[in-house]
């Protein structure tokens, strides 16, 4: 099958990941685009490693999983706080960063 | 090696800052003999460093160079010229006598808190602000100049707009904004010229590829360093912008008279006796050797400024209310004066503006540390609350007198022979500059006379009746500067004699010579 | 004999620090030491006048040199003393009417506190004066002309409680300073013109100059000269002056300081012989001066005041002689002389008036005193001769000569400074004898005070009536032992030079004419005041008089025009340096508040909002990379 077909997937996940991130108040739906974004790149990365016949791509998306894994412990950890003091996962509540 | 003296002059106050800082809360009165001490051991090192120099020697001497950041050619590069000594001679003169003047300046309302320390802060940033201005009279690179030219600002931030006049620290909020206006203001108005220099002490790197004030110059006259007009002439209107403001020439000079009110009277001094004395010698030191002929270009527009500080200053003064202000507008009339010799490019012009600094830093000490004794027994700036002080404090006023003349130029005091010698060196070569900066003279007998007559003569006020005359300590402060005046007035050769050969170089390095005499009357 | 010159100063500048920092511990000796220590001067000047007598007249310049002042490239002043005739002659008038000065203070200020602050500040006063006619140099001469402004200033101000003591002082200083201003263009003239401004070198290379920056400089000499000398158009400050002290009315603003302009010309006569439109504008200076200040006096009723306008006048002789050039620099310096006697025996003696009238100084609150105090009778009456010219005094010497000068400069000139001269004398003549009668002639027009004190007149003390006596000699035969056989001219000529004009006139006829018009001006005086009593309030007077009054308004023209334009320039400078010039900049600073203040609005704390635009601006550079890529 044509690699390029993969890259084509991946710029579909990571539309509908960015679509989401964008549309969405639940804080954990917001941290799952955000996954899928992540993969996406994921994706593509393997997806030119494999056209170019290297393994920087493989090696990266090893860095980007690492990335997410420790992200999303912080990210659930700040998640699970916020629901705690308000009572509401959705992230407009959340909004005390400005002046 | 030798004893790096330089290192030592500028290093002994900065240290003695951060012993003065660490002095426990309880201890105050310990911190300021420490600062005092601290004081005039360096005066003691600045006149070692007057011993040594030989006014015949090379230009530069005392050096001291160790590379530093090697990567960009900066090099912590130390040396000092006829001009820079008396200046660091002046600086470190000065200081014992600001510290003494503000003794009780920065005393703590409250003495229940425990961990309140702001005598401790006060005379510590004063011995930072020493520091810094006596290595920015030192520093022969250019980098290196331009950090403490900047990094004097922040101490001086904080003596601005952390201690205002005694009278006004009684919980007046309104007098607490004034002061924090001020202080930034100052701030601003410095960090923007500042900001500026920057970029052309960067652009001067690229141009040049090092930042040697000697070996600029050097490759300039020689002719291995070619700068194109347009190059040199924005170099120098970066480096001059910052010196104006710092000077402070018209009109660039809102800022002084706000900081000069708002502060208390020794930082006042501080700030126009010694900070503003850096923008002036700059100008001589950086802009006439690195750029010169950038200079003669802009010669007329900064003489032009110069003649308006002048005059603007002067008449100003005599519009002001307030006793500091009218002092503050009398310093821009009198920085108006030296930056007219410096440009001048005459002999006397340029000897006469170096000697200007010396003297005028001494006399403005004189005149507003008496202003702030009177100020601080009466609890006001302002020139109608007083009256009649004569009658009551007759030292107070004879000494205010006495600063006054000086002020005004009056012969025989130290300031008259340098202000002449700026007239002088600027009649030869601009008859009418010469003749309308001489109008200047009669502004200054005006402003400080009206300031004398309201304020120490006619009827006692009552509020004013129970002044007490000078302590001991007050005339231990005025009576040497008042002897230093008429000393330097009557003799002033030991000054210009460390000076004239600098200016002589300089006068070399912008290629002019003086104007010679119609007839040849002189042997 | 040279080394003596410097100690001419150092006694009275001595004085000064010892009488003005010693406390007041010295309060109870200070007058005496002042006294001593002029004394002292006098008698140097003494031992150094014998001296210079007994050299031949071309060897009588001594000369002293003590430090060098000012060394800059190019730039040479010293600190040198030069006593030659015409200095020798200063220094005699100043340290002798100087020493009788001070004695005559001991009395005068017996009741002041502040005595010995006085004292200090007269001694300060001499030794200003001594260094400004001894100086070698024209800068050396610029110390001593602003020192004895400043011993003015403290002495005329020197009951600073009286605002208008204080005022006066002020505008003394003031109007000097304009003066000032001038001799230090001069100077910078001299400098840009012979590279040097010490006496002999620019006074003996005049020749090779041209006469353009001749007539600069010696109209800016003038100009110093008009304001130290109180002569037209920057004599206003001497009429206030008076609120000074008596004596110090007497030394300074009669005797000697007043007439320091005088000796600038004589002393730049080189200068000034180069330059004839310089000259004629010198003596219109003079010849206006000498009839303004005539008027004034006639007019006023304050005693001092009176006095003030009559040395007005006197100077504006003496500036007259000087701008004649070498026909009239002799009798320049011997007028100054003379009248340094007269008009200071003059004012110490109305200062007696005052002493006993509880200082009243409105003459029509005088009259008939010559009962109650004869002395200051007798010695304000000689000087009174002497000032009119009364044939044999003082005065008829050295102002006859001055008219036969103006004369003799010839042509239309000469005929108007000639008859402005001889109508000065006319005018003198009036106004002297109206004080002298309204003074001690007629009944008394004392009253009582509001507190019920009436004066009691009587005669000063002794240390007051000496040197009123001793001047009173000075005024009878000064101008004998100068003016008879030529004394005078021989001793000065080696140094101002000297030429006989051709009169068109003799000098017999000018005699004549001026007993003539001293007659008329005695006769009219007499006609009006002393027949007929003096009112005791003054009568409204014709528009002249009310004029001369309010010295010819030129105060008034200067508070309009000085005064109240310059309080409006430095008011509305004051407002354009607030709202303009620091405006510009705090407007710059609240503008960029303002738009800092739009861009918070993007700070909305919705994290999707922040997504949106990192999306957007990842989006834009995707698209700009992309573009740049198809281009």
């Amino acid at each position: 099958m044509n690699p390029v077909n993969y890259l084509y997937l991946s710029a579909l996940l990571f539309t509908i990941g960015a679509t989401g991130v964008l549309i969405r108040r639940n804080a954990i739906v917001v941290f799952m685009c955000i996954e899928l974004m992540l993969n996406a790149c994921n994706l593509a990365f393997v997806t030119f490693s494999r056209m170019h016949g290297n393994l920087d791509g493989q090696v990266i998306a090893f860095f980007t999983m690492v990335v997410a894994a420790a992200e999303v412990v912080v990210g659930l950890a700040i998640i699970v706080s916020l629901f705690r003091s308000r009572h509401s996962a959705s992230v407009d509540d959340a909004s005390l960063m400005k002046l | 090696m030798s004893f790096p003296l330089l290192t030592a002059t500028a290093a002994l106050p900065a240290l003695g800052a951060v012993a003065t800082a660490a002095v426990p809360a309880a201890r105050r009165t310990a911190a300021k003999w420490l600062a005092l001490f601290v004081s005039l051991a360096t005066l003691a090192l600045g006149i070692v460093v007057l011993v040594r120099f030989d006014p015949g020697g090379d230009r530069y001497q005392l050096t001291e160079s160790h590379a530093w950041i090697a990567d960009f050619g900066v090099r912590y590069e130390l040396g000092v010229d006829g001009i820079a000594v008396a200046l660091i001679a002046l600086t470190a003169l000065l200081i014992p006598f600001i510290i003494l003047a503000g003794w009780h300046d920065a005393d703590p309302l409250e003495t229940g808190n425990k961990r309140w320390r702001p005598t401790q802060g006060f005379f510590a940033l004063i011995l930072a602000v020493e520091a810094m201005v006596i290595i920015s009279f030192e520093a022969t690179d250019v980098f290196l100049f331009y950090i403490f030219f900047e990094a004097m600002l922040i101490p001086m931030y904080f003596l601005i707009g952390g201690f205002g006049d005694s009278a006004h620290e009684h919980g007046d909020e309104a007098a607490a904004t004034q002061r924090s206006y001020a202080a930034v203001k100052f701030l601003l108005y410095n960090l923007v010229g500042g900001l500026i220099m920057l970029a052309a002490v960067i652009g001067l790197y690229v141009v040049a590829g090092n930042f040697s004030l000697a070996e600029i110059a050097q490759a300039r006259a020689n002719g291995s360093l070619h700068m194109a007009t347009n190059t040199e002439r924005w170099l120098f209107l970066g480096f001059f912008f910052a010196f104006a403001v710092k000077a402070p020439l018209w009109p660039l000079h809102t800022w002084l008279p706000n900081a000069m009110g708002e502060a208390t009277a020794p930082v006042a001094v501080l700030i126009t006796a010694v900070v503003d004395k850096v923008g002036t010698f700059a100008m001589l030191r950086f802009c006439l050797q690195l750029f010169p002929e950038a200079s003669k270009w802009a010669t007329p527009v900064i003489l032009v400024l110069a003649l308006i500080s002048i005059i603007y200053g002067a008449l100003l003064a005599v519009g002001q209310r307030d006793i500091k202000r009218l002092v503050a507008y009398a310093s821009i009339s009198h920085f108006g004066f030296i930056v007219l010799g410096i440009f001048a490019m005459t002999s006397q012009g340029q000897s006469g503006a170096t000697l200007y600094m010396v003297n005028h830093g001494i006399s403005t000490a004189a005149l507003m540390l008496v202003a702030g004794f009177l100020i601080s027994r009466r609890g006001s700036r302002l020139i109608a609350d007083y009256g009649g002080v004569q009658k009551v404090a007759p030292v107070l006023a004879g000494t205010f007198l006495i600063g006054s003349l000086a002020t005004l130029s009056l012969p025989g005091l130290a300031p008259f022979v340098s202000e002449f010698l700026v007239l002088v060196g600027t009649f030869t070569r601009y008859p009418a500059i010469g003749i309308i900066a001489t109008f200047g003279i009669v502004l200054a007998a005006l402003y400080t006379l009206v300031l004398y007559q309201r304020t120490m003569t006619g009827p006692v006020k009552p509020e004013v009746a129970a002044m007490p005359d000078l302590r001991p300590r007050e005339l231990l402060v005025v009576a040497p500067l008042i002897v230093l005046l008429i000393f330097l007035g009557v003799y002033p050769k030991p000054v210009t004699d460390i000076v004239n050969p600098a200016v002589k170089q300089t006068m070399s390095d912008v290629h002019k010579k003086d104007p010679k005499p119609s007839v040849e009357a002189a042997k | 004999m040279e080394n003596l010159i410097a100690l001419l100063v150092a006694a009275p500048l001595l004085g000064a620090v010892v009488l003005l920092c010693g406390g007041r511990r010295l309060d109870a000796v200070g007058h005496w030491i002042g006294t001593a220590l002029s004394s002292a001067s006098f008698v140097i000047g003494v031992v150094l006048f014998t001296d210079l007598l007994g050299k031949n007249a071309e060897h009588r310049t001594l000369m002293q040199h003590l430090w060098t002042w000012v060394p800059v490239e190019g730039f040479q002043a010293d600190v040198t003393f030069r006593l030659d005739q015409l200095s020798m002659t200063f220094v005699l008038l100043i340290t002798g009417v100087g020493s009788l000065i001070h004695l005559y203070s001991v009395g005068y200020m017996e009741h002041d506190e502040r005595r010995r602050r006085f004292f200090g500040y007269l001694n300060l006063f001499l030794a200003a004066m001594l260094i400004l006619v001894l100086a070698d140099n024209y800068l050396l001469l610029y110390v001593g002309w602003e020192g004895v402004g400043l011993a003015s200033y403290l002495l005329i101000g020197f009951w600073q409680h009286k605002p208008s003591a204080a005022t006066a002082a002020k505008k003394a200083f003031l109007v000097n300073r304009v003066g000032d201003m001038g001799l230090s263009i001069a100077i910078m003239l001299m400098f840009t013109t012979f590279g040097t401004f010490a006496f002999g070198p620019v006074l003996s290379h005049v020749g090779d100059a041209s006469e353009g920056k001749l007539t600069g400089i010696a109209l800016m000499l003038l100009l110093a000269a008009c304001g130290k000398s109180a002569q037209v158009p920057l004599q206003s400050w001497l009429g206030d002056a008076m609120e000074g002290p008596t004596p110090v009315s007497a030394l300074i603003h009669a005797a000697t300081m007043v007439t320091a302009g005088v000796y600038l010309i004589v002393r730049s006569g080189a200068i000034f012989n180069a330059a004839p439109d310089a000259q004629l504008v010198v003596t219109v200076v003079g010849a206006v001066t000498l009839l303004f200040g005539a008027i004034v006096g006639c007019a006023k009723d304050d005693i001092k005041k009176a006095l003030a306008g009559s040395t007005m006048s006197q100077i504006g002789y003496m500036v007259l002689a000087a701008g004649l050039g070498p026909i009239g620099y002799v009798f320049a310096i011997m007028h100054l002389v003379t009248h340094g006697f007269f008009k200071a025996g003059l004012f110490l003696g109305a200062g007696s008036v005052m002493h006993g009238m509880n200082d009243e100084v409105d003459m029509r609150k005088y009259g008939g005193l010559r009962k109650y105090m004869p002395v200051t009778f007798i010695t304000f009456g000689l000087g009174y001769l002497a000032i009119i010219g009364f044939p044999g005094l003082s005065g008829f010497f050295s102002k006859d000569k001055i008219i036969e000068a103006a004369f003799a400069k010839g042509g239309t000139e000469g005929w108007i400074l000639g008859g402005a001269a001889l109508l000065g004398a006319a005018i003198t003549a009036f106004y002297m004898t109206r004080v002298m009668l309204m003074t001690f002639f007629g009944e008394k027009r004392w009253q009582p005070d509001e507190n019920g004190h009436e004066p009691h007149p009587h005669e000063s003390p002794r240390t007051m009536t000496i040197p009123m006596i001793v001047l009173a000699f000075g005024s009878v035969f000064a101008g004998g032992i100068f003016g008879i056989g030529d004394r005078f001219l021989h001793w000065l000529e080696p140094i101002t030079g000297h030429e006989e004009g051709n009169s068109p006139v003799s000098a017999l006829t000018v005699t004549l004419a001026t007993m003539v018009v001293l007659v008329v001006g005695v006769g009219i005086a007499w006609a009006q005041y002393g027949r007929r009593p003096v009112p005791a309030v003054a009568p409204r007077g014709s528009l002249l008089t009310r004029a001369a009054r309010r010295d010819l308004l030129q105060d008034d023209f200067n508070h309009v025009v000085l005064v109240r334009g310059g309080e409006h320039l430095t008011r509305s400078l004051v407002y354009v340096d607030h709202t303009l010039v620091d405006g510009v900049v705090n407007g710059t600073a609240a503008s960029m508040g303002g738009l800092s203040g739009r861009l918070r609005k993007l700070q909305n704390g919705y994290a999707r909002s922040y997504a949106v635009s990192m999306f957007g601006g990842a989006a834009i550079l995707v698209a700009a990379t992309l573009l740049m890529r198809a281009v």
